[in-house]
């Protein structure tokens, strides 16, 4: 792997001065670089200007107002792993942000860039002449897809720790171009496609996430399945908001990471409401889980391996917070 | 490209260098400083070689754009000898056989030494975390973690 490819740069001050940056063809948003700056070096991204978001001080905020979280996209993971409210509030999110690669890259790594992060595939995070070898394939330069040669999409699995925390708590993200700033719920930020898995318009980026207060007594935990225990993306990554009153869930989100294209909250979990975290509810959970996650071939683990081990561990995260 | 000034804190000494926009933090320290106890052993983020410390925190220089740390404290390995003598950390993994082949000590080394600054006193796990992203083909680790356990002890 050779040095980087040529880009302009730029480190603006203001989130205006980034949108207006951003708006021109050719430009992105560069944040800690640890999941840009391999793709540049692999040759995978080939941006005429970068724009480093790491000096806007507007984005580098946690605020707390009774338990709601106003999260700015350029705050670092080492941040969030440490910081005492979201420690109290939704300590699923700092174990998330500390089971993300290692120390070094924790300093510099965001909360933007780990939302934003591209999906992986073994087919993929390459080098060129490997991926040249293998004629390329229909994520980039390519027309076939080598896990479903088959079908027109890809299946690279995105693969961030934060996104089914956030995801489960029912968070929001706020974007912002040149043109504005909007509101949506960070669910859809996100879509079914491995080679455009981001709703972004061009130009656009998220500048916060905010969390909504917790109903009091909510647990959450955070669980991720990797070959090694350390500087290793989630196989499966599950993270699950809790909530039982006199022995029946009052209230359960589930977020999955590392299975399929987008990360996604569990649809359906209304349905247990009222009831006991029992083995029959376990048992129910983990055929819903099964039924929504899709893993491809996109990994060297078998695809088999993740979809069971995703409703394990969901399995056993809800019956440890269950049990407080 | 045209080139941009760029100015550089590294170990106490302000450094101007002209040097590309998509310049890697890396590359300025070996090429343009001379700073090769830095390393480069993989192709992007993997195994922690080139671990210096920004404003104290441990960073990867092979994933960092050098133009995004203008104005922040960048230190090396270079930078923790005084007057020719090894810092404490250093010693330790010298006396304790930390090192073998040499090329992961000064990652290891930086990353401890931001671990140190920040938990002067670390247990095993805090160890085994914070050189969690630093890989070595040649100790086996545990002399690694003996050398930081010794210099820790060593202190006050
Ligand atoms: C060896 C290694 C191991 C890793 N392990 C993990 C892991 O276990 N779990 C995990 O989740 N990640 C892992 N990563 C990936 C990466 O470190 C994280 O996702 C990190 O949080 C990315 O954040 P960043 O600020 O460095 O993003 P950058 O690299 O700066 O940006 C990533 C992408 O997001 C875009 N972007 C950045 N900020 C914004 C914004 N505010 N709005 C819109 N777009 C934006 C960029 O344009 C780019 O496309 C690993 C990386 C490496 C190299
Ligand atoms: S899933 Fe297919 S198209 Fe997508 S990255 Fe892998 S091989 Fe390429
Ligand atoms: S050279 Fe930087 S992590 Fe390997
Ligand atoms: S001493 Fe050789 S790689 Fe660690």
């Amino acid at each position: 792997m050779g040095a980087l490819p040529e880009f302009a740069f730029a480190r603006p001050a203001t989130l205006a001065e980034a949108c207006a940056l951003l708006a021109v063809e050719g430009a992105r948003a560069v944040a800690g670089g640890t999941d840009l700056v391999p793709n540049l070096r692999r040759g995978i991204e080939r941006p005429a200007q970068l724009v480093d978001l790491g000096g806007i001080a507007a984005l580098d905020r946690i605020e707390e107002r009774d338990g709601a979280l106003a999260l700015g996209a350029g705050v670092t993971l080492a941040r969030l792993a440490d910081d005492a409210r979201i420690a109290r509030v939704l300590p699923a999110l700092a174990e998330a942000a500390r089971s993300v690669a290692g120390p070094a890259h924790r300093s510099a790594a965001t909360l933007g860039g780990n939302l934003c992060q591209d999906t992986r595939c073994v087919f993929y995070n390459q080098s060129e002449w490997w991926r040249r070898a293998n004629g390329w394939c229909l994520k980039r330069d390519g027309d076939t897809c080598h896990v479903a040669p088959q079908g027109r999409r890809c299946h690279a699995a995105y693969s961030g720790d934060l996104a089914p925390v956030l995801l489960a708590a029912g968070a929001e993200a706020e974007t912002a171009t040149a043109a504005g700033t909007r509101r949506v719920p960070l669910a859809d930020l996100y879509r079914e496609d491995g080679a455009a898995h981001l709703t972004l318009a061009p130009g656009e980026i998220v500048a916060r996430v905010f969390v909504p207060a917790p109903t009091p007594g909510r647990r959450s935990g955070y669980r991720k399945a990797r070959a090694r225990g350390a500087v290793d993306f989630p196989l499966a990554g599950v993270a699950v908001v809790l909530v039982v009153r006199d022995g029946a869930i009052a209230e359960l989100g589930v977020g999955l990471t590392g299975t399929n294209s987008r990360p996604f909250r569990l649809a359906g979990t209304e349905g247990f409401v009222g009831q006991p975290v029992d083995d029959a509810l376990l048992a129910s959970l983990a055929k819903l889980i099964q039924k929504q996650v899709s893993p491809m071939r996109s990994t060297v683990t078998q695809s088999y391996y993740r979809r069971q081990v995703a409703s394990v561990l969901a399995q056993r995260l809800v019956r440890e917070l269950a049990a407080g | 490209m045209p080139k941009r000034l760029l100015t550089l804190a590294v170990n106490g000494r302000r450094h101007e260098i002209a040097a590309d926009g998509h310049a890697l933090l890396v590359d300025v320290l070996r090429d343009a400083l001379g700073l090769t106890g830095t390393k480069q052993g993989c192709d992007g983020g993997e195994c922690g070689a080139c671990t210096v410390l920004v404003d104290g925190a441990p960073r990867l220089a092979c994933l960092t754009l050098a133009a995004s740390v203008e104005g922040r404290a960048i230190e090396t390995i270079e930078g923790l000898a005084r007057s020719g003598r090894m810092s404490a950390l250093q010693q330790a993994f010298h006396e304790r056989l930390g090192t073998q082949c040499g090329f992961c000590t000064p990652g290891m080394i930086m990353a401890a030494e931001a671990l140190l600054r920040r938990t002067p006193h670390p247990d095993e796990a805090e160890i085994r975390e914070a050189l969690a992203g630093n890989l070595c083909r040649c100790t086996g680790y545990v002399k690694i973690i003996e050398s930081v356990r010794a210099a820790a002890e060593a202190r006050p």
